[in-house]
């Protein structure tokens, strides 16, 4: 931001965070004021830096696995996937069916619990803090899958390179059924408290809207991109893990402003759902564990793999030099991408909406900054 | 017309409040009373380290083979040994663990071959200086204690 030309009469400077509850997390912003309207915003990040690309060059393939984990937390199952299916496409291996079966499971519950999670805090940011309580309440049912799946809640550490360490449990797909049905009808229950609320559309309709142009040219990718109208979706366009298996629809907007990015994660939430019943109702048979040695020792090389976060896409490109340690691991968070947009939604607009805008974003620290 | 009733009669907020009129019903109290409630913990959780003994001769099943110090990712774990003069056997001697560097990432239990190193369902484990968290081995061999409390 220009700074010499800034400080005129008519302009404020404003920090917001990094202790700002409604940054979800440590983000600062600083936003040039002129009376309530917002002339322009920049993100000052780092807070939360803990050098993880770094920490994986001085560790072997399986001892980072856990690390990724805490990049997304509010997703550590698919960061844990992105990362074994670089590492087994370093290692030309290929997990075998049942394993794909609970990956597919298991992360598109992960999908849901992050898109729950968001739903929550954008709700409260805004001020309807009902829906949070809610949102929670089903959360919780699935952490209790992951719980009883692998042993941990939030930094799962549930796939390992080559497969799965855990057989599923037993019981565990009566528990995700139960789960699914109990859901769909919570869905309409939060539509039901929010779609047609007239202080809920006052305050999302026509509120940083980005075009499909912008978003492009931004590298915006997920619910973002596709609630201005893009059908794209890397489980369809580049299908990993047998996600061609499953019949499920992308949900597109056209409008592209917090409204629509709001409906299209309602809707993904319920598509999650479809797959996840297709997925528990023929988990095939067979092993867990692709044929993988003890020690990790990928052929000279690189590799890059790039899955459908919840957050949009979320890439890792690992440098191998034939040892057992990564000469280089780098991610492409998506919400590090994303988060880019904030100033070309927030310009113009009021400084209330700002706070909109970030929940919109759906914003995870761990992972902006690594 | 219709739609100026509904904005004058405020239905979509009514519809709103409903939803949380229903979900006022006693039954949907989803809050657990935690030190008074112990939550239901699953088998697999992975807490507290225990490092098991075998429970009729009170020795411990560890052979401090080294393999959980070598897969930790933070090396926390230290384990040393004696070779025994008789059996010509490693027995262990010390094994500290030390819990506030631990992610509880569950690599260590999985590379133990013969499950003496365990991952157990406590979960408290504050303590109230930093050495508290270090458990060596008689700590981890008793295996944590979780409080009750009585009201
Ligand atoms: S759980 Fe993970 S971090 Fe903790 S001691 Fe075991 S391997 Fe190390
Ligand atoms: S891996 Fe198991 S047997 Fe080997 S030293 Fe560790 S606890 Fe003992």
């Amino acid at each position: 931001m220009p700074e010499a030309t800034f400080l005129d009469a008519n302009e404020l400077i404003l920090n917001m965070g990094p202790q700002h509850p409604s940054t979800h997390g440590v983000l600062r912003v600083i936003l040039k004021l002129d009376g309530e309207k917002i002339l322009g915003t920049e993100c000052v990040i780092g807070y939360l830096h803990r050098g993880v690309e770094k920490i994986g060059e001085n560790r072997t393939y399986a001892m980072f696995a856990p690390y990724v984990d805490r990049m997304d937390y509010v997703a550590a199952v698919s960061n844990g996937l992105g990362y074994c299916l670089a590492v087994e496409k370093l290692l030309n291996v290929e997990a075998p069916p049942r394993a794909q079966a609970v990956r597919v499971i298991l992360t598109e519950l992960n999908r849901i619990a992050s898109h729950l999670l968001w739903l929550g805090t954008h709700a409260l940011d805004i001020g309807a803090i009902t829906p949070l309580f809610y949102v929670m309440r089903e959360r919780e049912e699935i952490l209790n899958i992951f719980e009883a799946y692998c042993g941990a809640r939030l930094t799962t550490h549930a796939f390992r390179i080559g497969g799965l360490q855990y057989e599923v449990y037993e019981g565990m797909e009566k528990q995700v059924k139960a789960f699914c049905k109990m859901f769909l009808p919570r869905v309409d229950e939060y539509e039901e408290l929010l779609t047609e609320n007239r202080i809920w559309k006052d305050r999302l309709v026509g509120v940083g809207v980005l075009t499909a142009e912008q978003c492009k040219q931004y590298g915006v990718t997920g619910p973002m991109l596709r609630a201005a109208g893009v059908k794209w979706d890397i489980r369809k366009a580049q299908p990993y893990s047998g996600y061609e298996k499953y019949d499920f629809e992308i949900p597109t907007r056209t409008n592209g402003d917090t409204y629509d990015r709001y409906i299209v994660r309602i809707q993904e939430m319920r598509q999650s759902v479809r797959m996840i019943e297709q997925a528990v109702d023929d988990i095939p048979e067979g092993p867990i564990m692709a044929k993988v040695g003890k020690v990790i020792k990928p052929p000279v090389g690189e590799a890059y793999v790039s899955i459908e976060a919840p957050k949009g896409e979320l890439g890792y490109f690992i440098v191998s030099d034939g040892s057992t340690q990564p000469y280089r691991v780098r991610v492409r968070p998506p919400s590090f991408v994303n988060l880019q947009a904030l100033d070309t939604m927030a310009r113009g607009g009021l400084v209330a909406d700002i706070v909109a805008i970030i929940g919109t974003i759906d914003i995870v620290l761990g992972e902006i900054d690594r | 017309m219709r739609k100026l009733l509904r904005t004058i009669f405020l239905v979509d907020l009514i519809q709103g409040l409903w939803v949380t009129f229903r979900n006022q019903h006693p039954k949907n109290i989803y809050t657990e009373q935690y030190p008074a409630q112990r939550p239901r913990i699953a088998e697999r959780f992975r807490g507290a380290p225990r490092l098991n003994i075998n429970p009729e001769t009170g020795e411990t099943l560890c052979i401090a083979c080294d393999l959980c110090a070598l897969a930790c990712p933070e090396n926390l774990i230290v384990v040393s040994s004696e070779r025994n003069k008789q059996t010509r056997r490693k027995e262990l001697t010390t094994f500290t663990y030390d819990t506030s560097r631990c992610m509880f990432c569950g690599l260590c239990e999985d590379a133990c071959p013969v499950d003496a190193l365990e991952l157990t369902q406590d979960f408290e484990l504050a303590s109230y200086t930093r050495e508290g968290a270090i458990w060596d081995r008689q700590m981890l061999e008793e295996g944590p204690k979780p409080t009750w409390y009585r009201y």
